[in-house]
């Protein structure tokens, strides 16, 4: 145990290797761009990547061809449009294939419960005369052992090699807090073979003691920690700064034209050595454009059993 | 034909938040279903609950959130949930009166392809696939589907279905025992539909004001079965425009 505390630099070296399947999960909320763009960086390839909403984070990263696969459940850009990096690999093969894997959003989730309860499989009521059973044989049906024999449709463990999580708090150990939308980071955490927690800012364990039902993932199943403020942008942390839409919007244009894409992933990451020199580049204003102001919860009292 | 007023997107608008009058909760779209609840909430629906698929029961947006993850719909919710509860809890179980469904095409009987334009491993145009449709079709107590109307979009046969609506065979949908029996409206830009209890078929209840029969037929793969007692949509009031136009659209993103 004790402090795991590394750069994002080390632990995407270490810890992240060519032909993983990596999982940077988080719906809309918290997703660490900043480990996406690291793994850019240091052109990892041949990654299996899997995520309910791949979102743009995932179209940078097949953008820059540091895919081989995609597992997902909705491929779009939320409240815009499309992907267009990804679109592009799959309709045309541009510039080469994209295998991929997909699910509903119900089924997604119950892969990596499966996974992160070591289950042989999990079952659901969904599919029933959808045709995404037919394009995807890992979807499968069995009846209830039990008296009623209901059909239900199951669905394979997903067990990541890594999965990265954001989270606002942490300590040095990785036992870390999240607030505001959950997704399935616990899910996809205790799922995963290795997990690297990047957080907003490194707390005292204290912290983390005063309130200890926030806590989302434990040390115990943590391998690295990361201090990275804004490390979600544009995606964003609940309390410490807002989606940044424009980026969004701005996303769809970009990635429609694959050297507007290149000459991004050039300016913005390649050309950067850390996610501190974006934060530098993207200027002070802008991200006090996108502070909320507070609205803090109010305290509970736990109690003192001595 | 003069300016009636209003848009198409407005009376769409109108037309779908006077379906939510009682209802309890809805799980919310983006875009216009985002417009409909919220409208629905301050006329017919005082009481309404907006459920976000990104885990937020109970939200009050102080703003028009971009997209169903938007910070706005956490703060001064009753609820943030993980997905897992969510979909499991929430939706599987049964307690999700209302759901918004849209898509690129839909058939006579409402089910929905969001998923492929063309064949599935040879894409003509590759869409975001089901997120979480598949089981809103299936679990949500009713359906309602908001969508233009066109050749493309309304036609004979899905190229891919990715969410169940009805079979044709109501026998058959009776005896499926979900929580939901496919979409049950359908809210165009010329028209309202419902779908009929013997055939489950879409079937034209209502024209938008100005809209002829002939307009809905060159706008759909399928020759439309239409009520005997085929009305006019009601356009919106002066009180849901106001609404619409100062409070939850000012800036006529999706109503203009």
């Amino acid at each position: 145990m004790g402090n795991k505390v590394t750069t994002m630099r080390d632990a995407i070296a270490e810890l992240v290797r060519d032909g993983d399947t990596v999982a940077i999960e988080g719906f809309t909320h918290l997703i660490c761009f900043a480990a996406g763009h690291e793994i850019i960086r240091q052109r990892k390839r041949d990654l299996t990547l899997a995520r309910m909403t791949p979102d743009v984070i995932y179209d940078q990263m097949i953008g820059a061809g540091v895919a081989r696969k995609l597992i997902f459940s909705w491929l779009g850009n939320p409240g815009v449009g499309s992907l267009h990096a990804a679109r592009r690999r799959i309709e045309q093969q541009d510039p080469e294939p994209l295998e991929i894997e997909e699910y509903s959003h119900f089924g997604m989730v119950c892969r990596y419960v499966a996974g992160a309860a070591n289950l042989p499989f999990f079952p659901i009521r969904s599919y029933y005369e959808s045709d995404i059973p037919k394009v995807n044989p890992n979807i499968k049906w069995m009846r209830s052992p039990y008296e009623d024999g209901t059909e239900v449709a199951v669905v394979p463990p997903l067990r990541p090699d890594v999965t990265i999580v954001a989270c606002q708090r942490a300590t040095p150990e990785g036992d870390a807090q999240i607030w505001g939308l959950l997704g399935c980071q616990k899910e996809a955490a205790f799922a995963a073979d290795r997990v690297i927690v990047v957080c907003e800012e490194l707390v005292d364990e204290s912290v983390i003691r005063r309130d200890p039902n926030r806590t989302v993932i434990p040390s115990i199943i943590v391998d690295a920690v990361v201090e990275q403020p804004y490390s979600c942008h544009p995606s964003f942390a609940q309390g410490y700064y807002d989606r940044d839409n424009a980026f969004y919007l701005k996303w769809d244009e970009i990635s429609r034209d694959p050297e507007a894409l290149d000459a991004w992933l050039k300016e913005w990451v390649y050309d950067l050595e850390s996610h501190a020199d974006y934060i530098e580049k993207m200027g002070p204003a802008h991200w006090e454009s996108l502070k909320p102001e507070p609205a803090t919860s109010g305290e509970v009292n736990y109690g003192r059993y001595a | 034909m003069s300016d009636p007023g209003y848009t198409k997107n407005e009376i769409m608008i109108a037309a779908s938040a006077r379906l939510l009058a009682g209802v309890r909760n809805c799980f919310v779209g983006v875009g216009l279903p985002n417009i409909v609840c919220n409208l629905a909430q301050r006329t017919v629906a005082p009481d309404l609950q907006l459920v976000y698929e990104s885990g937020v029961f109970g939200a009050r947006p102080e703003r028009l959130p971009l997209s169903i993850g938007d910070p706005t719909l956490v703060s001064g919710s009753t609820a943030v949930t993980s997905m897992f509860e969510l979909f499991a809890y929430y939706l599987q179980a049964g307690l999700i009166d209302v759901a918004f469904l849209g898509g690129a095409q839909i058939d006579r009987y409402g089910n929905l392809n969001t998923t492929v334009i063309g064949d599935y491993h040879r894409p003509k145009v590759r869409l975001p696939g089901s997120g979480g449709a598949c089981e809103i079709a299936i679990h949500a107590r009713k359906v309602l589907v908001i969508m233009r109307q066109a050749q493309r979009s309304f036609v004979d046969e899905l190229h891919f279905r990715t969410s169940p609506g009805h079979s044709g065979d109501p026998e058959h949908d009776r005896a499926r025992g979900w929580w939901g029996s496919g979409p049950t409206n359908v809210v165009t830009d010329l028209g309202t539909y419902g779908f009929d209890e013997e055939t489950g078929e879409m079937t034209l209840l209502t024209l938008h004001p100005g809209v002829t029969l002939d307009q809905v037929r060159e706008n759909m793969g399928w020759e439309p079965k239409v009520a005997p007692d085929l009305g006019e949509t009601p356009p919106p009031t002066p009180e849901e425009l106001r609404l619409i136009r100062e409070e939850l659209d000012p800036e006529g993103v999706y109503t203009s």
